[in-house]
Protein backbone atom coordinates (compact mmCIF):
# COMPACT_ATOMS: atom_id res chain seq x y z
CA UNK A 1 0.00 0.00 0.00
CA UNK A 2 1.22 3.59 -1.42
CA UNK A 3 0.58 6.56 0.13
CA UNK A 4 1.29 9.90 -0.58
CA UNK A 5 4.95 11.37 0.86
CA UNK A 6 6.22 14.42 1.52
CA UNK A 7 9.29 15.75 3.13
CA UNK A 8 9.52 19.43 5.20
CA UNK A 9 11.91 21.15 7.01
CA UNK A 10 9.48 21.91 9.52
CA UNK A 11 6.08 20.22 10.29
CA UNK A 12 3.26 21.95 12.72
CA UNK A 13 0.80 20.57 14.45
CA UNK A 14 -2.16 22.20 15.12
CA UNK A 15 -3.44 25.45 13.03
CA UNK A 16 -4.40 27.87 15.79
CA UNK A 17 -2.61 30.67 16.46
CA UNK A 18 0.46 29.31 18.12
CA UNK A 19 0.87 27.21 14.89
CA UNK A 20 -0.09 29.51 12.43
CA UNK A 21 2.64 31.79 14.42
CA UNK A 22 5.56 29.24 14.57
CA UNK A 23 5.06 28.16 10.97
CA UNK A 24 5.29 32.04 9.36
CA UNK A 25 8.42 32.60 11.40
CA UNK A 26 10.07 29.45 10.81
CA UNK A 27 9.25 30.35 7.18
CA UNK A 28 11.05 33.74 7.88
CA UNK A 29 14.35 32.21 8.25
CA UNK A 30 17.70 33.64 6.42
CA UNK A 31 18.42 30.34 5.93
CA UNK A 32 15.30 31.09 3.27
CA UNK A 33 13.21 28.42 1.61
CA UNK A 34 12.70 25.95 4.28
CA UNK A 35 9.64 23.55 3.74
CA UNK A 36 6.87 24.31 6.16
CA UNK A 37 3.60 22.90 6.32
CA UNK A 38 1.02 22.89 9.11
CA UNK A 39 -1.46 19.68 9.61
CA UNK A 40 -4.11 19.98 11.24
CA UNK A 41 -7.69 17.67 11.50
CA UNK A 42 -10.00 20.61 11.05
CA UNK A 43 -11.22 21.21 7.73
CA UNK A 44 -9.24 25.15 7.86
CA UNK A 45 -6.75 26.78 9.68
CA UNK A 46 -7.50 29.17 12.96
CA UNK A 47 -7.73 26.21 15.21
CA UNK A 48 -11.01 26.70 18.00
CA UNK A 49 -11.15 30.28 18.45
CA UNK A 50 -10.52 31.53 14.59
CA UNK A 51 -12.89 28.28 13.31
CA UNK A 52 -14.23 29.02 9.67
CA UNK A 53 -12.75 32.76 9.55
CA UNK A 54 -10.56 31.45 6.82
CA UNK A 55 -13.33 30.60 4.55
CA UNK A 56 -15.44 33.05 5.88
CA UNK A 57 -13.43 36.59 6.34
CA UNK A 58 -16.44 38.65 6.19
CA UNK A 59 -18.41 37.61 8.76
CA UNK A 60 -19.64 39.94 10.89
CA UNK A 61 -18.12 37.88 14.22
CA UNK A 62 -14.42 37.34 12.19
CA UNK A 63 -11.45 39.37 13.85
CA UNK A 64 -8.78 41.43 11.92
CA UNK A 65 -6.15 39.30 14.04
CA UNK A 66 -7.07 36.26 12.45
CA UNK A 67 -7.27 37.32 9.26
CA UNK A 68 -4.04 39.01 9.69
CA UNK A 69 -2.12 36.31 10.23
CA UNK A 70 -3.63 33.77 7.50
CA UNK A 71 -2.37 36.50 4.93
CA UNK A 72 1.14 36.23 6.52
CA UNK A 73 0.49 32.46 6.23
CA UNK A 74 -0.41 32.37 2.56
CA UNK A 75 2.05 35.48 1.67
CA UNK A 76 5.02 33.38 3.40
CA UNK A 77 4.36 30.64 1.63
CA UNK A 78 3.23 27.91 4.34
CA UNK A 79 2.19 24.72 3.38
CA UNK A 80 -1.59 23.24 4.90
CA UNK A 81 -2.73 19.91 5.10
CA UNK A 82 -6.55 20.04 6.30
CA UNK A 83 -8.51 17.14 7.47
CA UNK A 84 -5.53 15.29 8.41
CA UNK A 85 -5.25 13.92 11.99
CA UNK A 86 -1.49 12.30 12.93
CA UNK A 87 -2.02 9.19 14.67
CA UNK A 88 1.46 7.44 14.64
CA UNK A 89 5.54 7.84 14.34
CA UNK A 90 6.42 4.88 13.00
CA UNK A 91 10.43 6.17 12.78
CA UNK A 92 11.91 9.62 14.09
CA UNK A 93 10.87 11.97 11.49
CA UNK A 94 8.54 10.47 10.03
CA UNK A 95 5.21 10.60 11.03
CA UNK A 96 1.14 9.01 9.45
CA UNK A 97 -1.66 10.98 9.45
CA UNK A 98 -4.89 9.89 8.42
CA UNK A 99 -7.68 11.73 6.04
CA UNK A 100 -11.16 11.12 4.60
CA UNK A 101 -9.34 9.87 2.02
CA UNK A 102 -6.71 7.58 3.28
CA UNK A 103 -3.32 7.96 5.25
CA UNK A 104 -0.68 10.06 4.17
CA UNK A 105 3.21 10.57 5.05
CA UNK A 106 5.13 13.33 6.49
CA UNK A 107 8.93 13.59 6.96
CA UNK A 108 10.33 16.36 9.17
CA UNK A 109 13.70 18.12 10.24
CA UNK A 110 11.86 19.75 13.04
CA UNK A 111 8.66 19.45 14.74
CA UNK A 112 6.33 21.74 16.47
CA UNK A 113 3.82 20.52 18.32
CA UNK A 114 0.84 23.48 18.97
CA UNK A 115 -2.26 20.94 19.67
CA UNK A 116 -4.09 23.76 22.01
CA UNK A 117 -6.62 22.39 24.59
CA UNK A 118 -9.92 20.79 24.91
CA UNK A 119 -12.72 22.01 27.06
CA UNK A 120 -13.02 20.57 30.06
CA UNK A 121 -16.32 18.56 31.13
CA UNK A 122 -17.35 17.45 34.30
CA UNK A 123 -20.53 14.90 35.22
CA UNK A 124 -23.64 16.07 36.30
CA UNK A 125 -26.82 14.44 36.09
CA UNK A 126 -28.31 14.33 31.54
CA UNK A 127 -24.93 16.00 30.82
CA UNK A 128 -25.21 12.98 27.89
CA UNK A 129 -28.35 14.29 26.74
CA UNK A 130 -28.47 15.50 22.97
CA UNK A 131 -28.34 19.17 22.67
CA UNK A 132 -25.75 19.38 26.03
CA UNK A 133 -22.79 20.70 24.79
CA UNK A 134 -19.16 22.06 25.34
CA UNK A 135 -19.14 25.95 25.06
CA UNK A 136 -16.40 26.05 22.66
CA UNK A 137 -18.07 22.94 21.73
CA UNK A 138 -21.87 24.82 20.62
CA UNK A 139 -19.40 27.83 19.79
CA UNK A 140 -17.30 25.66 16.81
CA UNK A 141 -21.00 24.03 15.58
CA UNK A 142 -22.36 27.50 14.88
CA UNK A 143 -19.27 28.31 13.51
CA UNK A 144 -19.13 25.54 11.34
CA UNK A 145 -23.05 26.08 9.85
CA UNK A 146 -25.20 25.16 12.91
CA UNK A 147 -27.96 27.73 13.04
CA UNK A 148 -28.44 29.43 16.38
CA UNK A 149 -31.11 32.14 15.75
CA UNK A 150 -34.13 32.33 18.05
CA UNK A 151 -32.86 29.58 19.86
CA UNK A 152 -32.43 29.75 23.83
CA UNK A 153 -29.26 28.81 25.08
CA UNK A 154 -27.99 28.27 28.94
CA UNK A 155 -24.24 28.81 29.01
CA UNK A 156 -22.82 27.65 31.74
CA UNK A 157 -19.52 26.17 33.33
CA UNK A 158 -16.61 28.55 34.37
CA UNK A 159 -13.43 30.69 32.85
CA UNK A 160 -13.41 33.71 30.05
CA UNK A 161 -14.83 31.49 27.49
CA UNK A 162 -18.22 31.40 29.07
CA UNK A 163 -18.25 35.53 28.23
CA UNK A 164 -16.60 34.83 24.81
CA UNK A 165 -19.13 31.68 23.81
CA UNK A 166 -21.99 33.97 24.84
CA UNK A 167 -21.82 37.25 23.51
CA UNK A 168 -20.84 34.94 20.03
CA UNK A 169 -24.26 33.11 20.27
CA UNK A 170 -26.10 36.42 20.82
CA UNK A 171 -24.51 37.95 17.88
CA UNK A 172 -25.94 35.11 16.09
CA UNK A 173 -28.83 35.87 17.08
CA UNK A 174 -29.19 33.19 20.09
CA UNK A 175 -31.60 34.04 22.71
CA UNK A 176 -28.68 33.79 25.53
CA UNK A 177 -31.24 33.35 28.88
CA UNK A 178 -28.25 32.90 31.28
CA UNK A 179 -24.68 33.09 32.02
CA UNK A 180 -23.67 31.14 35.29
CA UNK A 181 -19.84 31.05 36.30
CA UNK A 182 -19.28 28.57 38.84
CA UNK A 183 -16.35 30.99 40.47
CA UNK A 184 -17.05 32.96 43.21
CA UNK A 185 -17.64 36.71 42.77
CA UNK A 186 -14.78 37.10 44.96
CA UNK A 187 -12.36 35.88 42.68
CA UNK A 188 -14.03 37.16 39.57
CA UNK A 189 -13.50 40.43 41.57
CA UNK A 190 -9.61 40.22 42.33
CA UNK A 191 -9.02 38.56 38.65
CA UNK A 192 -10.76 42.21 37.52
CA UNK A 193 -8.27 44.33 39.98
CA UNK A 194 -5.53 41.84 38.71
CA UNK A 195 -5.84 42.88 34.90
CA UNK A 196 -4.51 46.65 35.52
CA UNK A 197 -1.22 45.02 34.21
CA UNK A 198 -2.85 43.82 30.61
CA UNK A 199 -5.17 47.28 29.51
CA UNK A 200 -5.92 45.21 26.66
CA UNK A 201 -7.70 42.73 28.27
CA UNK A 202 -9.81 45.02 30.31
CA UNK A 203 -10.74 46.63 26.68
CA UNK A 204 -11.34 43.49 25.70
CA UNK A 205 -13.84 42.63 29.05
CA UNK A 206 -15.65 46.01 28.37
CA UNK A 207 -16.25 45.21 25.25
CA UNK A 208 -18.00 41.72 25.53
CA UNK A 209 -20.20 43.62 28.93
CA UNK A 210 -21.44 46.12 26.61
CA UNK A 211 -22.52 43.22 23.79
CA UNK A 212 -23.62 41.03 27.01
CA UNK A 213 -26.05 43.82 28.37
CA UNK A 214 -29.08 42.55 29.13
CA UNK A 215 -27.92 38.88 29.96
CA UNK A 216 -28.01 37.54 33.69
CA UNK A 217 -24.54 36.81 34.60
CA UNK A 218 -24.27 34.99 37.88
CA UNK A 219 -21.47 34.06 39.52
CA UNK A 220 -21.33 31.55 42.57
CA UNK A 221 -23.46 29.56 39.55
CA UNK A 222 -23.55 26.15 38.34
CA UNK A 223 -25.72 23.34 36.86
CA UNK A 224 -26.67 20.62 38.76
CA UNK A 225 -29.13 18.82 36.50
CA UNK A 226 -29.96 19.08 32.99
CA UNK A 227 -33.58 17.58 32.29
CA UNK A 228 -35.51 15.89 28.76
CA UNK A 229 -36.90 13.09 28.22
CA UNK A 230 -34.74 12.56 24.41
CA UNK A 231 -33.46 15.51 24.32
CA UNK A 232 -32.72 18.59 26.49
CA UNK A 233 -35.80 20.82 27.65
CA UNK A 234 -34.76 22.33 30.65
CA UNK A 235 -31.41 22.93 33.05
CA UNK A 236 -31.47 23.05 36.51
CA UNK A 237 -29.10 25.92 38.39
CA UNK A 238 -27.76 25.85 41.94
CA UNK A 239 -26.71 29.08 43.51
CA UNK A 240 -26.36 29.71 47.35
CA UNK A 241 -29.61 26.96 48.78
CA UNK A 242 -31.13 28.22 45.97
CA UNK A 243 -31.86 25.81 43.03
CA UNK A 244 -34.30 26.46 40.04
CA UNK A 245 -35.11 25.29 36.41
CA UNK A 246 -34.26 27.45 33.35
CA UNK A 247 -36.16 26.23 29.83
CA UNK A 248 -33.85 25.95 27.12
CA UNK A 249 -32.92 24.50 23.36
CA UNK A 250 -29.12 24.17 24.02
CA UNK A 251 -26.92 24.28 27.13
CA UNK A 252 -23.20 25.36 26.74
CA UNK A 253 -21.70 23.88 29.59
CA UNK A 254 -17.74 23.44 29.87
CA UNK A 255 -15.30 24.10 33.16
CA UNK A 256 -12.25 26.29 31.27
CA UNK A 257 -9.77 24.29 29.61
CA UNK A 258 -7.56 21.19 29.73
CA UNK A 259 -4.55 20.98 27.39
CA UNK A 260 -4.09 18.20 24.66
CA UNK A 261 -0.55 16.70 25.93
CA UNK A 262 -1.36 12.97 24.02
CA UNK A 263 0.25 13.33 20.94
CA UNK A 264 3.45 14.97 22.38
CA UNK A 265 2.99 12.59 25.01
CA UNK A 266 3.34 9.92 22.61
CA UNK A 267 6.39 11.54 21.07
CA UNK A 268 8.45 11.37 24.28
CA UNK A 269 8.12 14.95 25.53
CA UNK A 270 7.60 14.89 29.38
CA UNK A 271 4.17 16.84 30.41
CA UNK A 272 4.49 15.60 34.41
CA UNK A 273 1.35 17.87 35.39
CA UNK A 274 -0.82 17.87 31.96
CA UNK A 275 1.33 20.53 30.43
CA UNK A 276 3.98 19.43 28.17
CA UNK A 277 7.56 20.50 29.72
CA UNK A 278 9.39 23.22 27.53
CA UNK A 279 12.49 25.30 27.69
CA UNK A 280 13.16 29.18 27.52
CA UNK A 281 12.88 28.67 23.24
CA UNK A 282 9.71 25.98 23.65
CA UNK A 283 12.04 23.16 23.09
CA UNK A 284 10.55 19.87 24.73
CA UNK A 285 12.30 17.27 26.63
CA UNK A 286 12.81 16.02 22.98
CA UNK A 287 15.22 17.83 21.14
CA UNK A 288 14.30 19.32 17.90
CA UNK A 289 10.40 18.68 19.14
CA UNK A 290 8.85 22.35 20.21
CA UNK A 291 5.67 22.92 21.82
CA UNK A 292 3.99 26.22 21.58
CA UNK A 293 0.37 27.64 22.54
CA UNK A 294 -2.35 25.80 24.59
CA UNK A 295 -0.32 22.44 25.42
CA UNK A 296 2.69 23.91 27.25
CA UNK A 297 -0.42 25.29 29.71
CA UNK A 298 -3.79 27.28 29.13
CA UNK A 299 -2.96 30.64 28.91
CA UNK A 300 -5.02 32.04 26.23
CA UNK A 301 -4.97 33.78 22.25
CA UNK A 302 -1.59 36.38 23.02
CA UNK A 303 0.60 34.09 24.90
CA UNK A 304 -0.13 30.75 22.21
CA UNK A 305 0.77 33.83 19.47
CA UNK A 306 3.94 35.20 21.08
CA UNK A 307 5.22 31.29 22.24
CA UNK A 308 4.44 29.83 18.80
CA UNK A 309 6.67 32.87 17.48
CA UNK A 310 9.23 31.99 19.41
CA UNK A 311 9.00 28.01 18.37
CA UNK A 312 9.18 28.92 14.62
CA UNK A 313 12.38 31.00 15.26
CA UNK A 314 13.60 28.95 17.33
CA UNK A 315 13.46 25.75 15.27
CA UNK A 316 14.85 27.73 12.60
CA UNK A 317 18.04 28.93 14.07
CA UNK A 318 16.91 32.48 14.30
CA UNK A 319 18.04 32.52 18.68
CA UNK A 320 18.81 35.95 18.66
CA UNK A 321 14.78 37.25 17.47
CA UNK A 322 13.67 34.70 19.92
CA UNK A 323 15.14 36.05 22.69
CA UNK A 324 13.52 39.12 21.65
CA UNK A 325 10.45 37.87 22.41
CA UNK A 326 10.85 36.73 26.33
CA UNK A 327 9.81 39.24 28.04
CA UNK A 328 6.29 39.70 26.16
CA UNK A 329 5.88 36.02 26.98
CA UNK A 330 6.92 36.18 30.89
CA UNK A 331 4.88 39.08 31.26
CA UNK A 332 1.40 37.11 29.28
CA UNK A 333 2.40 34.46 31.51
CA UNK A 334 1.58 36.27 34.95
CA UNK A 335 -2.03 36.66 33.11
CA UNK A 336 -2.15 33.27 32.71
CA UNK A 337 -1.48 32.43 36.20
CA UNK A 338 -3.90 34.74 37.45
CA UNK A 339 -6.80 33.52 35.04
CA UNK A 340 -5.94 29.97 36.43
CA UNK A 341 -6.22 31.01 40.24
CA UNK A 342 -9.38 32.84 39.04
CA UNK A 343 -11.45 29.95 37.50
CA UNK A 344 -10.05 26.93 39.98
CA UNK A 345 -12.91 24.57 40.47
CA UNK A 346 -14.76 24.52 43.63
CA UNK A 347 -14.87 21.05 45.68
CA UNK A 348 -18.91 21.36 45.23
CA UNK A 349 -18.44 20.24 41.75
CA UNK A 350 -17.17 16.84 43.08
CA UNK A 351 -20.68 15.88 44.24
CA UNK A 352 -22.73 16.61 41.03
CA UNK A 353 -22.46 13.48 39.67
CA UNK A 354 -24.99 10.74 40.97
CA UNK A 355 -24.60 7.03 41.35
CA UNK A 356 -26.30 6.31 38.04
CA UNK A 357 -24.72 9.45 36.09
CA UNK A 358 -22.60 8.48 33.49
CA UNK A 359 -18.88 9.28 33.49
CA UNK A 360 -16.90 7.95 30.85
CA UNK A 361 -19.47 8.28 27.63
CA UNK A 362 -17.82 6.36 25.59
CA UNK A 363 -18.55 2.99 27.71
CA UNK A 364 -21.32 4.43 29.68
CA UNK A 365 -19.64 4.16 32.68
CA UNK A 366 -21.11 4.92 35.88
CA UNK A 367 -20.06 7.09 38.44
CA UNK A 368 -21.49 4.35 41.17
CA UNK A 369 -19.12 1.72 39.38
CA UNK A 370 -15.87 4.67 39.18
CA UNK A 371 -16.06 4.86 42.70
CA UNK A 372 -15.44 1.33 43.53
CA UNK A 373 -12.15 1.54 41.63
CA UNK A 374 -8.92 2.19 43.51
CA UNK A 375 -7.00 3.81 40.28
CA UNK A 376 -6.94 4.75 36.87
CA UNK A 377 -5.62 1.40 35.63
CA UNK A 378 -7.97 -0.33 38.05
CA UNK A 379 -10.93 1.23 36.24
CA UNK A 380 -9.80 0.65 33.16
CA UNK A 381 -9.54 -3.12 33.66
CA UNK A 382 -12.44 -3.83 35.81
CA UNK A 383 -14.96 -0.70 33.99
CA UNK A 384 -13.27 -0.31 30.20
CA UNK A 385 -13.80 3.48 31.36
CA UNK A 386 -11.39 5.44 29.24
CA UNK A 387 -11.27 2.76 26.68
CA UNK A 388 -13.91 3.88 24.01
CA UNK A 389 -12.70 5.92 20.92
CA UNK A 390 -12.07 9.14 22.45
CA UNK A 391 -9.56 7.01 24.65
CA UNK A 392 -10.62 9.33 28.12
CA UNK A 393 -9.88 12.75 26.59
CA UNK A 394 -13.14 13.19 27.81
CA UNK A 395 -13.80 11.46 31.11
CA UNK A 396 -9.87 11.42 31.60
CA UNK A 397 -10.22 15.41 32.90
CA UNK A 398 -13.05 14.82 35.28
CA UNK A 399 -11.30 11.74 37.19
CA UNK A 400 -8.77 13.79 38.06
CA UNK A 401 -10.71 16.15 38.94
CA UNK A 402 -13.31 13.94 40.72
CA UNK A 403 -11.10 10.93 42.24
CA UNK A 404 -7.53 12.81 41.47
CA UNK A 405 -6.38 9.50 38.91
CA UNK A 406 -3.85 10.26 36.33
CA UNK A 407 -3.99 8.01 33.11
CA UNK A 408 -0.35 6.78 32.81
CA UNK A 409 0.32 6.55 28.45
CA UNK A 410 -0.34 6.88 25.34
CA UNK A 411 0.42 4.12 22.68
CA UNK A 412 -0.50 4.23 19.23
CA UNK A 413 -2.54 4.57 17.10
CA UNK A 414 -2.76 8.03 18.89
CA UNK A 415 -6.50 8.21 17.90
CA UNK A 416 -8.81 5.46 16.44
CA UNK A 417 -8.04 4.95 12.74
CA UNK A 418 -9.72 3.02 9.83
CA UNK A 419 -8.23 -0.37 9.45
CA UNK A 420 -6.38 0.84 5.92
CA UNK A 421 -4.37 3.54 8.25
CA UNK A 422 -2.94 0.60 10.43
CA UNK A 423 -1.92 -1.36 7.43
CA UNK A 424 -0.35 1.65 6.05
CA UNK A 425 0.78 1.26 9.60
CA UNK A 426 2.22 -1.97 9.38
CA UNK A 427 4.06 -2.10 6.02
CA UNK A 428 5.99 0.85 7.17
CA UNK A 429 6.77 -1.17 10.09
CA UNK A 430 7.65 -4.57 8.37
CA UNK A 431 9.57 -2.32 5.34
CA UNK A 432 12.19 -1.32 8.53
CA UNK A 433 12.32 -4.13 9.80
CA UNK A 434 13.61 -6.34 6.34
CA UNK B 1 -25.11 34.37 -2.40
CA UNK B 2 -22.61 31.53 -0.71
CA UNK B 3 -22.76 28.33 -3.06
CA UNK B 4 -24.87 25.57 -1.54
CA UNK B 5 -24.52 21.40 -1.20
CA UNK B 6 -27.32 19.04 -1.24
CA UNK B 7 -26.96 15.88 1.23
CA UNK B 8 -29.28 12.96 2.45
CA UNK B 9 -29.40 12.10 5.67
CA UNK B 10 -31.27 9.12 6.61
CA UNK B 11 -32.98 9.21 3.61
CA UNK B 12 -34.00 12.83 3.76
CA UNK B 13 -32.14 15.42 1.41
CA UNK B 14 -31.00 18.41 3.44
CA UNK B 15 -29.88 21.51 1.76
CA UNK B 16 -26.36 23.40 3.64
CA UNK B 17 -24.07 26.32 2.87
CA UNK B 18 -21.07 25.32 1.51
CA UNK B 19 -18.27 24.85 4.05
CA UNK B 20 -20.73 23.56 6.65
CA UNK B 21 -19.69 20.10 8.62
CA UNK B 22 -21.54 16.78 8.27
CA UNK B 23 -23.18 18.00 11.61
CA UNK B 24 -24.44 20.84 10.37
CA UNK B 25 -26.15 18.66 7.92
CA UNK B 26 -27.69 16.07 10.84
CA UNK B 27 -29.21 19.17 13.03
CA UNK B 28 -30.72 20.53 9.90
CA UNK B 29 -32.60 17.01 9.20
CA UNK B 30 -34.24 17.01 11.96
CA UNK B 31 -32.78 14.19 13.69
CA UNK B 32 -32.58 14.03 17.36
CA UNK B 33 -29.59 12.06 18.06
CA UNK B 34 -26.42 11.03 16.15
CA UNK B 35 -26.07 7.99 17.80
CA UNK B 36 -26.46 5.51 20.15
CA UNK B 37 -24.26 4.34 22.90
CA UNK B 38 -23.17 0.80 23.97
CA UNK B 39 -26.35 1.00 26.32
CA UNK B 40 -28.73 2.23 23.85
CA UNK B 41 -28.73 5.66 25.09
CA UNK B 42 -29.31 8.90 22.55
CA UNK B 43 -26.03 10.77 21.45
CA UNK B 44 -25.24 14.27 19.83
CA UNK B 45 -21.98 16.53 19.47
CA UNK B 46 -20.56 17.56 23.02
CA UNK B 47 -16.86 18.99 22.05
CA UNK B 48 -17.68 20.02 18.66
CA UNK B 49 -14.04 19.63 17.91
CA UNK B 50 -13.62 16.30 16.98
CA UNK B 51 -12.55 14.89 20.62
CA UNK B 52 -15.35 13.45 21.64
CA UNK B 53 -16.92 10.84 19.03
CA UNK B 54 -20.65 11.77 20.46
CA UNK B 55 -20.94 12.92 16.66
CA UNK B 56 -20.06 9.72 14.60
CA UNK B 57 -21.89 8.83 11.73
CA UNK B 58 -21.73 6.89 8.77
CA UNK B 59 -20.31 8.58 5.89
CA UNK B 60 -21.08 6.92 2.52
CA UNK B 61 -20.63 3.53 4.24
CA UNK B 62 -17.77 4.50 6.33
CA UNK B 63 -18.71 4.42 9.83
CA UNK B 64 -17.87 5.97 12.89
CA UNK B 65 -16.61 9.17 10.70
CA UNK B 66 -17.04 12.38 13.23
CA UNK B 67 -19.45 14.65 11.68
CA UNK B 68 -18.42 17.93 13.21
CA UNK B 69 -15.38 17.77 11.44
CA UNK B 70 -16.04 16.38 7.89
CA UNK B 71 -17.16 18.73 5.36
CA UNK B 72 -20.46 18.26 3.77
CA UNK B 73 -20.03 16.93 0.10
CA UNK B 74 -22.78 17.10 -2.89
CA UNK B 75 -24.74 13.75 -2.28
CA UNK B 76 -23.20 12.29 0.46
CA UNK B 77 -25.47 9.79 2.24
CA UNK B 78 -24.80 10.24 5.93
CA UNK B 79 -26.80 7.79 7.90
CA UNK B 80 -27.90 8.36 11.76
CA UNK B 81 -27.89 5.16 14.69
CA UNK B 82 -31.93 5.91 14.35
Amino acid sequence: MNSPRHNYDVLVIGGGPAGLAAAVCARQSNMGGARVVIVDDNPGLGGQIWRGEQRNPQAKTATPEAAEWFKRAQESQVEFISGARVYDQPEKGLVLAETFDGAIELRYQKLILATGARELFLPFPGWTLPNVMGAGGLQALVKSGLPIEGKKVVVAGTGPLLLAVAAYLRKRGADVALIAEQAPLKSLLSFGLGLWRSPGKIIQAIKLKRELAGVPHLSGCWPVAANGDEQLRSVRLRRGRKTWDVQCDYLACGFHLTPNVELAVFFGCEAPDGVVLVDEVQQTTVPGVYCAGESTGIGGLELSLVEGRIAGLAATGQLEKARELFAERRKLQQFADLLNRTFALREELKRLPQPDTIVCRCEDVSFARLEKQTAWRAAKLHTRCGMGPCQGRICGAAIEFLFGWRPESVRPPVFPVKVGSLIQDATLIAGREQ
Amino acid sequence: MPETITLSVDGRSVTVPEGSVVSTAVFLSGAVAFRLSVTGQRRGPLCGMGICFECRVTINGQQHARSCQILCRDSMDVRTDE
